[in-house]
């Protein structure tokens, strides 16, 4: 069986999955991370994102046999203790409905926030619009990017 | 120790639990038999009543909240309630997810009912255990509790002594529930009407197991459904032979037209499940959507073939003497409700001859009584364990999916959870039903409505009117009829069901009404609403006065025919026992119409929670939005033709206009707020386009309708 090693969250995971298995699965059912939900299996809807290397992607279209060795962050690692300044922002302005969406809609605003504290308006929606909030936080969520930007 | 009092229509119990060494105290909302407070040990208070609230001597305060969270904050603003009354500061409490229970009732959410129906309930529950405190350190200050005030989960008597909640527990126990409290005067609330964040925000923040798709329960396997692919297909014979060859998979059994790939994990699943061989043979029609655009309008010219749902006065001889008639279609098409997080249902048939249900269920009365019935086991032998759900729009209030868990996990007689794809999802029914409309007025030469027709076709859509709302009553000559055509698609309830389509057909008749009528769309409203008013005709389903100032407020918020170089659609809508009229505007970009802002007032009543009620305004709106944009489910041979978001679009963050959420200020008691901002949006933006452009959108999508449209966000 075919090893492979996957380092989530700071920790190793050495699995004989097979290697083909979308990260976002292996995640939810064999590390038990269930913070990276299934929306729409086809990178569609951004529920699944984590971050590899620093960066956003699609987990539910991402065979664990390509993230193999690089740094995934899931929103389980994204602090210590959900204090991050997205999470926080997130909180302050009270913007989960059902909540489904959130951990890939912050993944993405976390590593847009890393690059550019101060994003404009417009940049700010080049990242989230590929993110679908059924409940539709559109507005909140635009406003604590910017606040967590502040508080960063 | 037992204790029976003279009954009152709600009784509480309270309870020493032996667990906790705390007070729970339990309600029954449903006995009309005489029953009391009274001591018990505490599992019987799970069985003979509902706990509400438990104070633990520590001064723990738990507030059980019996209804399923679906993205509404009822999970909030529940115990928010109680919490008010039993005047605690809401830090102060957790907040628990009943489980269902049939001590609680109307344990479902859905028609934006759950606050309307428990406000009074709720209020009532925390303020006998507020009076119960007082009764308790009255006893041990040796005064009389009426000389006592509370604040923040403390007790203060007149020369300002303090003892907590948690100091008079054990105190209480001994006590007998006080009855017929006193509920606060509204303008002493001190929760209720401020700013509250979710309950659930620091799990959800965090990605904390929560939702029904993340339950993981012992010894539990995982399976997918394949349903037949097409509405008026059913299972011929399938060959599962290479899938059970396949890695992790354990069993492939079909039942109900189905067959169910049962397996470790959902990856496996999914791969195996493509190599099941299935015959699907023909059993019903299969039809596509052009077949329901040419049915309905063959129904809507066919003359009395609808069901009269009312009639007033003569409208022939209306249509007759009329100086000027307006008429028009307008048709919307299906819709799956698509809730972010995919159907899915845990169940474990037990061979003890009890079951096990844990999900994300709208309805789990329901889904426990269809369960009962199909298996043949009593109800009080199935247990729900209610999860919080991502989204739901009606989708929930279907239990199929739930007895199916239950029927798979009886016949592989394993613990198992079905989880749906989003594919599954979307071709799996229950939709919104399509529907056409046709409005015809008669207006004078003054240009009053002297006649009002409305007929309705919908598939599998029951009655597709709301015959007695706005502008009956305010119309001497009225019809409004309605014709069901029966098909293979199923159909449900979708947020604001019948209404999320109606109120953008009748608001956008009425707005070319106006036009025809040479009349300010706002002031030919508050002209009907004064002709209902002064001489109404027949039942009126609304209130006149607060549906008028629900309007004004919008008028006036948006400075209503007041804005240079801004064009601006008019639209309200009672639903669900509230109000909400809605202003759209538009701006010229490059020449374009460009939406840029919807001004929304609403009387829901008190306002609970601030942040809660703009959230559903700002979603709402949001929602109508989106699907009267881009929403489209489109059959071909009884197949849908979107199964997923790459084709099925949903509204995007980048398509926003900016939303004012306003809310009448009248003190009345709250209605519902999950679903009223919904049904005024469609016929909002609609006015404002044709306000802007000169055209009409008679039929969602509208960018489908209408180049112009697709720059319109």
């Amino acid at each position: 069986m075919a090893m492979t090693s996957l380092k989530i969250n700071g920790k190793v995971y050495e699995t004989d999955v097979d290697p083909q298995t979308p990260l976002l699965w292996y995640l939810r059912e064999h590390a038990d991370l269930v913070g990276t939900k299934y929306g729409c299996g086809i990178a569609q809807c951004g529920a699944c994102t984590v971050h590899m290397n620093g960066n956003p992607i699609r987990s539910c279209i991402m065979p664990i046999s390509s993230v193999a060795n690089a740094e995934i962050t899931t929103i389980e690692g994204l602090s210590e203790n959900g204090d991050h300044p997205v999470q926080q922002a997130w909180d302050e302005l009270d913007v989960p409905q059902c909540g489904y969406c959130q951990a890939g809609q912050m993944m993405t605003a976390a590593a847009l926030l890393k690059e550019n504290k101060k994003p404009s308006e417009e940049e700010i929606e080049t990242a989230m619009s590929p993110h679908i909030c059924r409940c539709g936080t559109y507005h909140r969520i635009k406003k604590a990017v910017k606040l967590a930007g502040e508080k960063m | 120790m037992q204790n029976i009092q003279s009954k009152s229509r709600r009784d509480f119990l309270k309870s020493a639990s032996a667990a906790s060494g705390g007070l729970i105290l339990g309600f029954s909302w449903l006995g009309t038999q005489a029953f009391g407070a009274k001591v018990i040990d505490p599992s019987a208070v799970a069985h003979e009543f509902n706990a509400y609230l438990s104070i633990s001597p520590d001064g723990k305060i738990t507030i059980y909240s019996p209804n399923p969270e679906i993205g509404q904050g009822i999970k909030t603003a529940f115990p928010l309630i109680v919490a008010e009354e039993l005047d605690v500061d809401f830090d102060q409490v957790t907040v628990l997810q009943a489980n269902l229970s049939d001590k609680y009732d109307r344990q479902l959410t859905g028609g934006s009912g759950a606050i309307r129906h428990s406000w009074d309930r709720l209020r009532e529950a925390g303020a006998t255990a507020r009076e119960l405190m007082k009764e308790a350190a009255a006893q041990k200050w040796n005064t009389s509790s009426a000389n006592l005030t509370t604040a923040k989960g403390m007790v203060i008597s007149p020369d300002g002594k303090k003892l907590s909640y948690g100091d008079l527990v054990e105190t209480a126990k001994g006590l007998n529930t006080p009855t017929n409290v006193k509920l606060k005067d509204p303008k002493d609330f001190k929760l209720i009407g401020g700013w509250h964040k979710g309950v659930d925000n620091p799990k959800v923040l965090k990605g904390e197991r929560l939702f029904g798709i993340d339950l993981k329960k012992e010894g539990m396997f995982n399976a997918q459904i394949q349903r037949p692919p097409a509405f008026g297909l059913k299972l011929k014979s399938f060959d599962a032979s290479e899938a059970l060859k396949m890695p992790g998979i354990v069993e492939v059994v079909s039942f109900d037209n189905k067959v169910a790939i049962v397996g470790n994990s959902t990856w496996e699943i999914m791969q195996a499940r493509k190599k099941v061989k299935i015959d699907w043979e023909k059993d019903k029609d299969l039809e596509s959507s052009e077949d329901h655009d040419r049915i309905f309008k063959t129904y809507l010219d066919k003359p009395d073939n609808g069901e009269v749902r009312r009639k007033d006065g003569d409208i022939e001889k209306a249509f007759a003497e009329a100086a000027k008639v307006v008429t028009a279609d307008y048709q919307c098409p299906f819709l799956p409700h698509s809730p972010m997080e995919p159907m899915n249902f845990f169940a474990h048939v037990k061979e003890n001859g009890t079951i096990e249900l844990a999900g994300p269920t709208q309805t789990p009365g329901r889904a426990v009584a269809s369960i009962s019935k199909l298996l043949d086991v009593p109800a009080d032998k199935i247990s729900v364990e209610l999860t919080k759900m991502g989204g739901g729009f009606g989708r929930r209030l279907d239990d199929g999916y739930a007895v199916e868990a239950a029927h798979l996990s009886s016949i592989i007689k394993k613990p198992v959870k079905v989880t749906w794809t989003k594919e599954d999802d979307i071709s799996g029914g229950y939709y919104r039903p399509a529907v056409r409309y046709r409005f015809r007025a008669a207006l004078d030469k003054d240009g009053n409505i002297t006649g009002f027709h409305l007929k309705g076709v919908g598939l599998n859509a029951g009655n597709c009117t709301r015959q007695d709302n706005f502008p009956a009553g305010a119309i001497d000559n009225l019809l409004v009829e309605s014709v069901n055509y029966e098909s293979p698609i199923t159909t449900g309830p979708w947020r604001a069901p019948i209404t999320n389509f109606l109120a953008y057909a009748e608001q956008a008749f009425l707005d070319e009404v106006a036009e025809a009528a040479k009349k300010d769309p706002v002031q030919l409203r508050l002209e009907l609403f004064e002709r209902a008013k002064n001489n109404p005709v027949g039942e009126i389903s609304y209130d006149i006065d607060r549906f008028v100032e629900t309007i004004k407020l919008a008028a006036e918020k948006a400075s209503w025919g007041k804005k240079k170089n801004i064009s601006q659609g008019f639209s309200a809508y009672f639903s669900h026992n509230s109000y909400v009229a809605q202003v759209a505007e538009v701006k010229k970009v490059k020449g374009q119409p460009v939406l840029s802002k919807v001004i929304a007032a609403t009387d829901c009543g008190i306002v609970i929670n601030q942040s809660g009620a703009q959230n559903q305004i700002y979603g709402a709106i949001t929602d109508g939005l989106g699907h009267a944009m881009f929403g489209k489910l489109s059959f071909k041979n009884g197949e849908p033709e979107q199964k997923n978001y790459d084709s099925y679009r949903i509204i995007r963050m980048n398509e926003i206009p900016e939303i004012e959420a306003h809310f009448v200020n009248n003190g009345k008691s709250p209605t519902g707020l999950g679903e009223p901002a919904i049904p005024p949006t469609g016929g909002a933006i609609a006015n404002a386009f044709a306000a802007a452009t000169g055209k009409r959108l008679y039929s969602q999508p509208f960018n489908l309708e209408d180049d112009q449209v697709e720059s319109y966000l």
